[in-house]
């Protein structure tokens, strides 16, 4: 499926503040706004099925009365990012052409590779690539993305 | 801002601080701008009780975001023709982080001058949290 996806001189600022970079060219009143290199992963905004943020009237697997609202525990899936139970283990993009606000992408999708790796301590590793392909209104390529992401079978432990 | 041939050369090294000590409320801000509103990022209880770990860590994508930082104040905003990391190490509130990035090579690919970088996040116990290349355009 195909996401619009508008880029906007403000929401370039707030993501530049997010990732602490003052960056004059970042900022919502610059003569022309560019995106800074990891901004399209913000398309997930504009992705109406993307699993990792509250929907409207929905159960939300974070916690609230309790500590998570999903029965069963877990939830979600989620491209290159992941769920509660997947992490983000590379992230790569190529630049085809400069990005400014007021382009308007269009985001298609679609699985990789996958493979299987034995963890350091023990339990099965599966890594899945997601490559997504951003084009402009005229239908340039602007950026490929290509995401690996990688579940566990337990908990990741830590060192 | 964009470098020329004559400003770089191979084995040219840059270092900058991307945080002294990394709050929860920024891992909150990335949440917000980015989208990804995944509890493990934000939710204390969610993280501790369900997910099973100490607190909150930051999304890989916003270590990339603070180390493309480096690459753009280097380069020009812009000017990347590639860049691509893998996460090797979670990043948690209180962090400092320090990015390094170091030109392996100068190379002219259809007319267009281009720097290969190497980079590396490193917190305050000199773990890599992040490996990974960049490409940017000369002029």
């Amino acid at each position: 499926m195909a996401i619009r996806f508008p880029v906007e001189a403000g929401h370039i600022m707030l993501f530049a503040r997010a990732i602490g970079d003052p960056n004059p060219a970042y900022q919502a009143d610059a003569d022309e706004v560019v995106a800074p290199p990891t901004f399209v992963q913000a398309s997930a905004q504009f992705d109406p099925d993307y699993p990792l943020r509250p929907k409207i009237g929905a159960s939300w697997f974070g916690s609230g009365r309790n500590a998570t609202g999903a029965r069963g525990g877990g939830g979600g899936g989620g491209a290159g990012g992941g769920n509660a139970g997947t992490l983000h283990a590379e992230q790569h993009y190529e630049y085809h052409r400069p990005l400014t606000a007021g382009t308007v992408l269009t985001a298609e999708t679609r699985p990789g590779e996958s493979w299987e790796k034995q963890g350091r301590r023990g339990g099965k590793l599966i890594f899945s690539e997601t490559i997504t392909e951003y084009r402009d209104q005229d239908g340039n390529l602007v950026v490929t993305s290509r995401g690996v992401g990688v579940r566990t079978e337990k908990t990741v432990e830590q060192e | 801002m964009t470098m020329t041939r004559n400003d770089v050369k191979v084995g040219d090294s840059r270092t900058e601080v991307l945080t002294e000590d990394l709050s929860r409320t920024q891992i909150v801000q990335y949440a917000g701008a980015s989208g990804d509103y995944n509890p493990l990022h934000s939710d204390e209880v969610f993280v501790k009780e369900v997910a099973g770990y100490p607190t909150v860590f930051a999304h890989g994508m916003l270590t990339m975001g603070m180390t493309g930082r480096l690459l753009t104040d280097w380069f020009g905003a812009g000017n990347l023709v590639s860049y691509g990391v893998r996460f090797s190490k979670q990043v948690w509130p209180g962090d400092r982080l320090e990015a390094t990035g170091t030109i392996e090579a100068i190379r002219t690919e259809e007319g267009v001058t281009l720097a290969d970088v190497v980079v590396s996040t490193k917190n305050q116990d000199g773990d890599e949290v992040l490996s990974g290349r960049a490409t940017a355009r000369l002029t």
